[in-house]
């Protein structure tokens, strides 16, 4: 189907079917080398460059070989998107990376929904039912990546609320625009009764509500979840398109990219104890909601709560594991983080981090704050490898963090953190907590740990300057 | 079905199985950069775009369909160079920071 282009000359005869073929294996594979090498820190950044090396080089031979290399038109619009694409990484800081990459899954879909149209109106006149039904589903899925994104990280810049958002009649909506998308990508492959534009319209519509409808019901910490799944859907809608215009290197990489997100979703999913279908049939526990405490500009300075002076506590411990969250990174207090934790070194104390799986708003994000500020990764510890430490250590020092330390997931069924594995702060001697405020985490949640008598201290206010103050005394 | 899109399911069914054995040896802190050099991968659509632009282009109705073509290639680019620029940055700094270690 490819060959009704007719253009003045043709680059296509330079490569031959079978030597087409070839190199799409070697350029497929070399993108599945460049995910291997990121197994090891060391390689991961050549491990980047051997992908990039071949996404280029795929965009060069699908020129060729597809006859488009003369069509000028089309470079314009790839310097405008090179452009973009080059401002946005280079602008973007570290603790936005959820955002970017929530829309960049969504920018993707969009992508393929549009190059899915294009097949589905121009590509398959007659009953071609293979071209026609792959068509419809990749315009069905990349819309729903794209609305379901844009509302991600709208959540997650704070241009919308960030708790769920429940719709009358939330869920039999969900399930019946379910239905009524299967029902459109059967009638795009199997029928012409319809017009191909109203089909393609009455697809992107519906798709883009259930889209809408889906985001805007996740809440808080299902967050990391969610960014997972349309991480991986971004890449299905690749790949199905890549059926629709019948392009073999599209199919692989897309395949690559959506097997990617899966994984990375069942990851989150497991580290939370949530079930995927429970997400996507918003099965989100609302959090009840309690009257909330008043948050009348208390003194933001450092409140000492307990007689005790923490600074001494923090002085005399010798095993230190300090919990980093995102309030950490909000306040901007990375920097000071390590800092201390250069003094208590200094002092003679063993400090290790913690980072628990969803630390972040994303999988992994909180590595990359840290990496950021200059912490080298050999005292970061994953959750399951350090959890077994707290009840050996003399202090835990939580900076910023809340429900991933919060009791109430082992035992409060219900509420939307229930059953989430959490770091077992609870059962160190002594707790100094570093944050904003007392009111629950991200979850909705509130945080028992705060209730307990002895050894544990909180210092409210804004990371950067009680940690500030609290150095200066050490 | 043709051929060819048996081999294109193929093709599909083995990129998917590989590529979920091999992203299960990243280690939980490069999470983050894998996500985003995978919305650079998913960028990889640009492949159709630029084919569905050139054909278009040669259509009854070039206008409207070099419009959405150039969006599509436009998005797509984005993904492309924004994900693995991005991912080069973050990455930077972990090699950097294994450097001044040692």
């Amino acid at each position: 189907m490819n060959s009704s282009i007719i253009l003045s000359f043709s680059t296509a005869h330079v490569l031959s079917d079978a030597l087409y073929y070839i190199v799409c294996g070697i350029l497929a594979t070399g993108v599945l080398l460049g995910i291997h090498l990121m197994s090891r820190v060391e390689k991961a950044h050549l491990g980047n460059k051997i992908s990039a090396l071949a996404i280029a080089l795929s965009i060069v031979i699908t020129l060729i070989k597809k006859d488009i290399l003369p069509v000028w038109l089309i470079y314009p619009a790839m310097a405008v998107g090179l452009i973009i694409g080059l401002l946005l990484a280079k602008r973007v800081r570290m603790i936005e990376m959820p955002q970017l990459v929530a829309l960049l899954n969504g920018i993707g879909g969009a992508a393929s929904a549009i190059v899915a149209s294009f097949a589905f109106l121009s590509l398959y006149r007659g009953d071609e039912l293979f071209g026609r039904t792959t068509a419809s589903l990749a315009i069905v899925i990349g819309t729903i990546t794209l609305f379901g994104s844009l509302v991600a990280a709208g959540k997650l810049h704070k241009v919308f609320t960030q708790k769920p958002v429940l719709l009358p009649l939330h869920q039999p909506m969900a399930v019946s625009l379910v239905f009524l998308l299967l029902v459109l990508v059967v009638l795009g492959g199997f029928f012409s009764l319809m017009p191909s534009s109203v089909l393609l319209t009455a697809m992107i519509v519906l798709a883009a509500a259930f889209g809408l409808i889906f985001s805007v019901r996740v809440g808080g910490a299902d967050m990391p979840i969610t960014i997972s799944l349309l991480n991986s859907l971004s890449g299905i809608a690749a790949a199905i398109a890549g059926f629709a215009v019948t392009d073999i290197l599209l199919v692989s990489v897309g395949g690559i990219v959506g097997a990617s997100g899966l994984f990375l979703t069942q990851i989150m999913c497991r580290a939370m104890n949530r079930k995927l279908a429970d997400i996507l049939l918003g099965k989100t526990a609302l959090q009840e909601n309690k009257t909330e405490k008043e948050e009348v500009e208390e003194e933001q300075t450092a409140k000492e709560t307990k007689p005790v002076d923490p600074v001494a506590v923090i002085k005399n411990a010798k095993k230190i594991i300090i919990v980093p969250g995102y309030g950490m990174a909000v306040a901007q207090a990375q920097h000071l983080v390590k800092k201390l934790a250069a003094k208590l070194t200094e002092n003679g104390a063993g400090v290790k981090y913690a980072i628990h799986p969803v630390a972040g708003r994303m999988p992994g994000h909180m590595d990359v704050l840290l990496i950021e500020a200059g912490i080298p990764f050999d005292v970061v510890y994953e959750m399951d490898a350090i959890n077994d430490e707290f009840k050996e250590a003399d202090l835990t020092l939580v900076v910023g963090a809340n429900d991933v330390l919060n009791p109430a997931a082992r035992n409060a069924e219900g509420t939307p953190i229930y059953g989430m594995p959490i770091l077992n702060v609870d059962q160190c001697r002594n707790i100094v907590i570093f944050n904003y405020d007392l009111q629950p985490g991200y979850s909705g949640v509130e945080n028992p740990i705060y209730d307990r008598k002895e050894g544990l201290w909180v210092i409210q206010g804004n990371a950067s300057d009680t940690l500030a103050e609290v150095l200066d005394k050490l | 079905m043709a051929l060819l899109q048996y081999i294109l399911i193929g093709v599909f069914v083995v990129s998917t199985v590989i590529g979920y054995l091999l992203i299960n040896n990243v280690p939980s802190r490069l999470h983050t950069p894998l996500m985003s050099g995978m919305n650079a991968l998913s960028g990889v659509t640009i492949l159709g775009a630029l084919l569905a632009t050139a054909t278009a282009l040669s259509s009854n109705n070039p206008v409207v369909g070099y419009v959405f073509g150039s969006l599509a290639i436009v998005l797509a680019m984005i993904n492309v160079a924004g994900g693995f620029s991005v991912t080069n940055r973050m990455l930077k700094m972990f090699g950097r920071k294994k450097e001044n270690d040692e």
